[in-house]
């Protein structure tokens, strides 16, 4: 087989890198990174993306070259890297050049005046041959990269990582840190700044980085040794210090990092237990339902009318109450729900559910219901769960008071929420190793084989259906708690489309994979809300690049761990 | 063994920490240590300052920058609507150049998603980052009833420039919303005026309202109905539609049935658009008044309802009344976004910006070495004792239960239909042109 | 097989609920039609318009639908990055249709006004598509059945968001051919111009595709991938090729709806895919997924219930705002089909396998 010119491929690459970054040009990315830095007075964000093209352009004709030629691999690698990197570079002056005869802003709002000033260094058309000469660079820097040796590129790797991720969440962490107290304030003054690292900062953390990873590949070894070499009651005790101190952190992390970390934990807790709700019916009976958020809203809506103080109370009950009473109320919807759809199979079960969840929000946002759940007013002022004796009712729009601990802020709700998704999980994990879960994952492999051998199908799915409901319908009660009022627009599609997505992300079937999907999926998109405009591109990006580098989720469970490699056994024999 | 490891591991952590410290940042120390010496006398005489605010005092460094923040609606399907706020914040700093007191103004957003939870979890990030003063948002009243009262407990103030929801700033409203004030009238004005024009100046009985589900039009809808009944009129026909509908001649066909004489729809650009382009082709509706408000008083509704929107209707704060100079904002806005405004708040935000950054004047205390300390309680009760603030929108004063918005309203008719003639702020040809009162 | 009573007892409780339900579904609609049309609210011409309505918004459904439909009969897999296919097209013709109307062609040509832009829209769309199969599916073509469907969620937000960011938040109003304005009379009905020609364009969109599926070399080769892809592939049928073909022709019949979609609405905006998506999706299920003509007449039987359903059936139960749950009535609609024919209007039964 004739192989490809090196030059040729280099120059595809690099174009592919300049279309790249010209896409990061025009959505605007680069304009608004352009406030934030990775390092203080030294890059800033817009600059980094635009110069990370260029690199990985450098770093990928490098590779392939290397795969391409014969001779002189070293010198046609760095010549390829140039190569990329200049037409990446010259992509983009090019852009700058074309901008300022015809007017892209016609088409793209983006390609603005502050664009071209920030490409051009605030030079002018004049300056643009300085792109192609740093794409040049970048791209030496990205063919040489390759040449690194393992034990030095790995932990410069992590350094870079680590520096890009901590500059991403400055912000968060400097005010995490400074809320800690007058000496930590000064740290967080050292290390980040209002917009990204300081250089100090940097430095500190790219320098760590690399020693822990040092130390790791050099040591590691030894202490994972010196753990398997401990006699079994030394191990014991390792496991129970281990946990102990996550128990630890676990409640003492809402105090230290203050309501906005226990906010966004206490939603992904809500969202772990609709995952695990989804996880019953989808990861373990296979039955796909796009409109879970139904019976989420349905938990919701039951406590707020229990609970409200508002117009729409019903009953003024305590909270404590209000929850079984929410979960059976689910429990009983997901029943509801899963009789006529009996029958349905597939693909067309999933867009039946859809319409259940969509009618669902309509009915409560309707003018039709509005007497009974607000309509698009919604239902507000929901009692706070109160530890202790709840005062009597008096008048409406008047809370009641709580004599004893209100569950009022964020941080305690945290508790509620995380010992609510443990208990869950806990429930979870027994039903998968019951005999209700095995039939049930029967019923996944294959409903008429299932059928055959005994399981009765109505009675096994509906328990999935409604056990599935109870957990969605618990997150719902405590959502309620947590925000103090419902309205319809919170029980969007969107939220259904994130659950069938975190379960599939973190591996069907898996009850840490729920876990673990619910904080990438949902707890990242909630700290990354600042960056607004392109929370949810990214967001997309980052659902196609996990699918694709890891279809068979983060946490898989054993069963589809074994399922998949088998497959692809039987793909590479084919 | 183990114990060797750890206390290798740790001490060379350390190291490298010490290392990092010296090493790198070396350049800069000299400079760092100069600044701590000449800041040294500054400080003690700064020591005159002491905070005596009710809540806390924010103090900026100098170099820190001044932090404020915007909060709204920045995804999905209203993302216009945050959008549009948003450059009008971004232009207000613009104007000031940029600067405070010498300190740079630095401003963020969260992204508030236009619902209550999304409003909570953003007002939770805001309320935990001490280094804020002052807030802008947010974009839906949803997300206010979500956020507000962890704002509020953090001894911030929020101005938002799109809110209308009446009970925002009822008297009642309660000790959550204190820092909570408009510069958005509420719908209860707006709804009522509507009613009195149609009653009294176009002499119609019979009207017919349609809402998109949203609590903005249903609430203004509503107000109008019951005022228009007052008045002595009928109300044939209340209709309502999907925020996301597009096809509206089924339902104006209904409302056709019933005969109206004046159709009222308070609703936002997308739908607004949708039943203005569409509610001529409707037999029986093609004679018939068609009104909106302020959430459709924008270029976007020519863009969506094209020639129909010839002789409609809108009420809007009277701009004739605005003292400020809208034209200039505007031109601003294009040099620096491109394109048209993209909503009708963006003047409003203007305007909560720099009710903000004039409050902020007026309390703050900058020390002899550039250091500026915020009280923020005093910050609070500046703004809401601003008036005749003259803002772009009006002659704003702030009342007790924190609305500023000039409560004159108007009814304006659009005269062109070309989305390039809007300028309702415009001296010889307005288009939108006021007509009542 | 061991069934006992209570088992037994369970099945017999089923299926009378089920009936029951099915019965008290039907009697609620008639009672509702009946005291409609007692009321006698509306007239017969407002009750053709309502169906004239519903054809042609039926009409773009169905045209969505059809890229829905093929690439689930080939590949298994809800292409849920469809929706936004359909606004790229919209987008693609509005620059191009705008520019057309600056330079005067449009009121010369209306004729080619209407055809460039679409011939344009399908172009954009299509190379979109074949982009996002490309990058996002076909790396996962042996993975488990919902992998892809994260990975189209995915490919969805990306388009919507990186649309956004080209072209703002902001709504574009795509330019009306004036030749369009006005009735034309038909049996004594005027009939909006506009609707006309949605109508016919779909159906004639609809009816091209239709004989390439069943006429051409490629369609007898997609019919058999979507058979059995392995013995397509022994009969030298190059399997990628013919999946890379469906989407983009089912992409091109969605950047053509999005041309008529702007011309019956005029705004084009980076959120007007989704909801249009949903329903086509929902359209294609109702008429039975993976069949060409039940997309069809899924999507006019959607169309037709969403315009007339709020009148007819909730109006005369007294219930407010009827139009408010428009969308509430089409999928308790297809609920309802789905109970009757759980594979769709014209769905053939599907084994668990192949579902």
């Amino acid at each position: 087989m004739k192989k490809e010119n090196f030059i040729w491929s280099a120059i595809k690459t690099g174009l592919l890198g300049g279309a790249v970054a010209l896409f990061i040009c025009l959505i605007g990315m680069v304009e608004v990174f352009s406030k934030r830095d990775v390092v203080e007075g030294v890059i800033t964000l817009g600059q980094f993306v635009l110069l990370a093209t260029s690199i990985i352009a450098g770093l990928f004709a490098s590779k392939n070259t290397s795969s391409l030629v014969e001779r002189n691999k070293a010198f046609s690698s760095m010549v390829a890297g140039v190569i990329a990197g200049v037409v990446t570079g010259g992509m983009i002056a090019l852009f700058v050049i074309l901008g300022d005869i015809v007017n892209i802003r016609a088409v793209f709002l983006n390609a603005s005046p502050t664009l071209y000033q920030l490409l051009t260094f605030e030079q002018g058309v004049g300056n643009a041959w300085v792109l192609p000469a740093i794409g040049a660079f970048a791209g030496l820097l990205g063919a040489g990269y390759v040449f690194l040796p393992a034990s030095v590129s790995h932990p410069i790797n992590r350094g870079l990582l680590v520096i890009v991720f901590m500059a991403l969440f400055s912000g968060l962490f400097r005010v995490v840190l400074i809320n800690q107290g007058p000496e930590m304030e000064k740290a967080a003054k050292y290390l980040f700044g209002q917009t990204g690292l300081t250089k100090a900062g940097a430095l500190i953390f790219f320098l760590g980085v690399i020693l822990v990873t040092l130390l790791w590949t050099y040591q590691g070894g030894n202490v994972r040794q010196g753990i398997t070499r401990l006699p079994k009651g030394g191990r014991l005790s390792l496991q129970v210090i281990a946990f102990a101190l996550i128990g630890f952190i676990a409640l003492a992390l809402p105090q230290v990092s203050g309501p906005f970390i226990a906010q966004v934990i206490v939603i992904v807790a809500l969202f772990i237990l609709m995952g695990l709700g989804l996880n019953i019916t989808l990861g373990f009976a296979g039955l796909l339902d796009l409109g879970f958020v139904a019976f989420y809203a349905i938990g919701a809506y039951t406590v707020g009318l229990l609970t409200s103080y508002g117009p729409f109370g019903l009953q003024h009950i305590s909270f404590w109450v209000a929850i079984p009473i929410a979960v059976l109320v689910a429990m009983a919807a997901g029943f509801t729900l899963g009789l006529p759809v009996l029958g349905v199979r597939g693909d067309y079960l999933a867009i039946a559910t859809l319409g259940f969840g969509e009618i669902v929000r309509l009915l409560a946002g309707s003018d039709f219901l509005s007497p009974y759940f607000g309509g698009p007013q919604g239902i507000i002022g929901i009692q706070k769960p109160c530890l202790g004796f709840l005062e009597p009712f008096v008048k409406i729009d008047v809370p009641r008071v709580c004599n004893g601990i209100e569950l009022g802020k964020p941080q305690d709700i945290y508790y509620l929420a995380v010992v609510a998704a443990l208990l869950i999980a806990f429930v979870a994990w027994r039903l998968r190793e019951s005999r209700l879960g095995r039939a049930w994952m029967a019923i996944r492999e294959d409903e008429d084989v299932a059928e055959a051998l005994g399981i009765n199908l109505i009675q096994t799915k509906l328990l999935a259906y409604m056990l599935g409901a109870a957990m969605a319908g618990l997150g719902g009660a405590i959502f309620a708690a947590l925000i103090g009022s419902i309205f319809a627009t919170s029980m969007q599609l969107l939220v259904s489309i994130n659950v069938v997505a975190l379960i599939i992300v973190g591996g069907m079937g898996s009850i840490p994979g729920v876990i673990v999907g619910a904080i990438a999926l949902i707890g990242l998109p909630e700290l990354l809300r600042e960056i607004s405009e392109f929370r949810y591109l990214l967001y997309g990006m980052a659902l196609i690049v996990m699918m694709l580098a890891k279809p068979e989720g983060l946490w898989p469970s054993q069963a589809a761990r074994r399922e998949l490699h088998h497959e692809d056994a039987a793909q590479i024999e084919r | 063994m183990n114990k060797r490891l750890l206390a290798l591991l740790s001490l060379l952590v350390i190291a490298s920490m010490a290392l990092a410290a010296c090493g790198a940042p070396a350049a800069e120390e000299p400079a760092a240590t100069e600044a701590m010496t000449e800041a040294a006398p500054a400080a003690t005489e700064a020591a005159a300052f002491e905070c005596t605010d009710e809540f806390r005092c924010v103090e900026i460094a100098p170099g820190e920058p001044i932090h404020i923040a915007y909060w709204g609606v920045l995804s999905g399907a209203d993302s216009s609507l945050g959008e549009d706020s948003k450059r009008g914040v971004e232009i207000a700093i613009d104007d000031i150049g940029g600067q405070l007191f010498g300190h740079d103004i630095l401003l963020t957003t969260e992204d508030g998603g236009c619902t209550p939870e999304g409003g909570a979890t953003a007002a939770a990030k805001l309320a935990s980052d001490t280094s804020l003063v002052g807030l802008i948002g947010s974009s839906c009243s949803d997300e206010t009833v979500g956020g507000i009262a962890a704002i509020t407990n953090a001894g911030l103030t929020t101005i938002s420039p799109s809110n209308t929801r009446p009970v925002l700033t009822d008297s009642a409203r309660g000790p959550d919303y204190d820092g909570y004030l408009r510069t958005a009238h509420s719908d209860a004005f707006q709804g009522k005026a509507v009613a009195e024009f149609a009653y009294n100046f176009l002499k119609v009985t019979k009207a017919a309202t349609i809402h998109d589900g949203s609590a903005y039009a249903q609430a203004l809808q509503q107000v109008f109905a019951d005022e228009f009944v007052k008045l002595g009129g009928t109300i044939v026909a209340q209709e309502a539609v999907a925020k996301d509908a597009t096809d509206m001649k089924p339902v104006l066909t209904t409302i056709a049935a019933a005969g109206p004489e004046f159709l009222y729809y308070p609703v936002f650009v997308a739908v607004g658009g949708y039943v203005t382009a569409q509610v001529r082709d409707v037999a029986g509706l093609e004679n018939v008044y068609i009104a909106g408000s302020d959430g459709i008083f924008t270029a976007d509704l020519l863009k969506g309802g094209g020639p129909n929107t010839e002789s409609m209707y809108l009420s809007s704060p009277d701009f004739s009344a605005f003292t400020g100079d809208y034209a200039g904002f505007i031109e601003k806005h294009t040099a620096k976004y491109g394109g048209s405004t993209l909503s009708t708040f963006h003047a409003h935000a203007y305007d909560a910006a720099n009710i903000l950054f004039a409050a902020l004047e007026q309390v703050a205390v900058v020390d002899a070495d550039g250091t500026v300390h915020v009280p923020l309680k005093a910050l609070r009760d500046a703004i809401y004792a601003t008036k005749d603030f003259q803002g772009v929108t009006g002659n704003l004063s702030c009342s007790a239960s924190g609305d500023c918005g000039a409560p004159v309203i108007a009814v304006y008719e659009i005269v062109n239909s070309d989305p390039a003639s809007w300028n309702p702020a415009s001296a010889d040809a307005p288009n939108p042109k006021k007509i009542w009162p | 097989m061991r069934t006992s009573l209570s088992e037994r007892f369970l099945d017999l409780a089923v299926s009378v609920f089920m009936w029951g339900f099915r019965i008290l579904i039907v009697s609620v609609i008639l009672f509702g039609t009946i005291s409609t049309i007692l009321a006698g609210k509306y007239t017969s011409e407002q009750w053709i318009d309502f169906v004239v309505q519903g054809i042609s918004q039926g009409s773009l459904y169905a045209l969505i639908a059809l890229g829905y439909t093929m690439v689930y009969g080939i590949l298994r897999m809800i292409n849920f990055a469809h929706g936004d296919i359909f606004m790229t097209g919209a987008f693609g013709a509005y620059f191009i249709a705008t520019w057309l109307n600056n330079i005067g062609f449009i009121d010369g040509n209306p004729l080619l006004g209407l055809l460039i832009p679409i011939l344009f829209a399908m172009l954009v769309s299509s190379s979109i598509a074949m982009l996002v199969e490309r990058i996002a599916y076909r790396p996962l073509r042996g993975a488990p059945r919902l992998v892809p469907l994260i990975s189209a969620i995915g490919a969805s937000f990306f388009l919507e968001y990186a649309f956004r960011g080209f072209f703002g938040p902001g709504v574009y109003a795509y330019p009306p051919i004036k030749a369009l304005d006005g009735d034309w009379v038909i049996l004594g009905v005027g009939i909006q111009k506009v609707q006309i020609v949605v109508a016919v364009a779909a159906a004639a969109m609809m009816a091209i595709l239709y004989s390439i599926v069943m006429f051409t070399k490629t369609g007898k080769a997609m019919r058999a991938v979507s058979e059995n892809k392995d013995t397509a592939a022994l009969m030298g049928i190059d399997v990628n090729r013919i999946i890379v073909s469906t989407f983009a022709i089912g992409a091109a019949m969605a950047g053509a709806a999005g041309v008529l979609n702007s011309l019956m609405f005029r705004q084009v905006n980076f959120f007007i895919g989704f909801v249009p998506g949903i329903k086509a999706f929902t359209a294609a299920v109702l008429g039975g997924i993976g069949n060409i003509p039940g997309a069809m007449v899924g999507g006019l039987v959607l169309g037709i219930f969403e315009s007339v359903g709020p009148s007819l059936f909730l109006e005369g139960l007294g219930i407010p705002r009827p139009y408010q749950l428009k969308d509430a009535i089409a999928y308790t609609m297809l609920v309802m089909i789905l109970l009757f024919r759980p594979s769709g209007i014209l769905g053939e039964r599907l084994s668990g396998k192949k579902a």
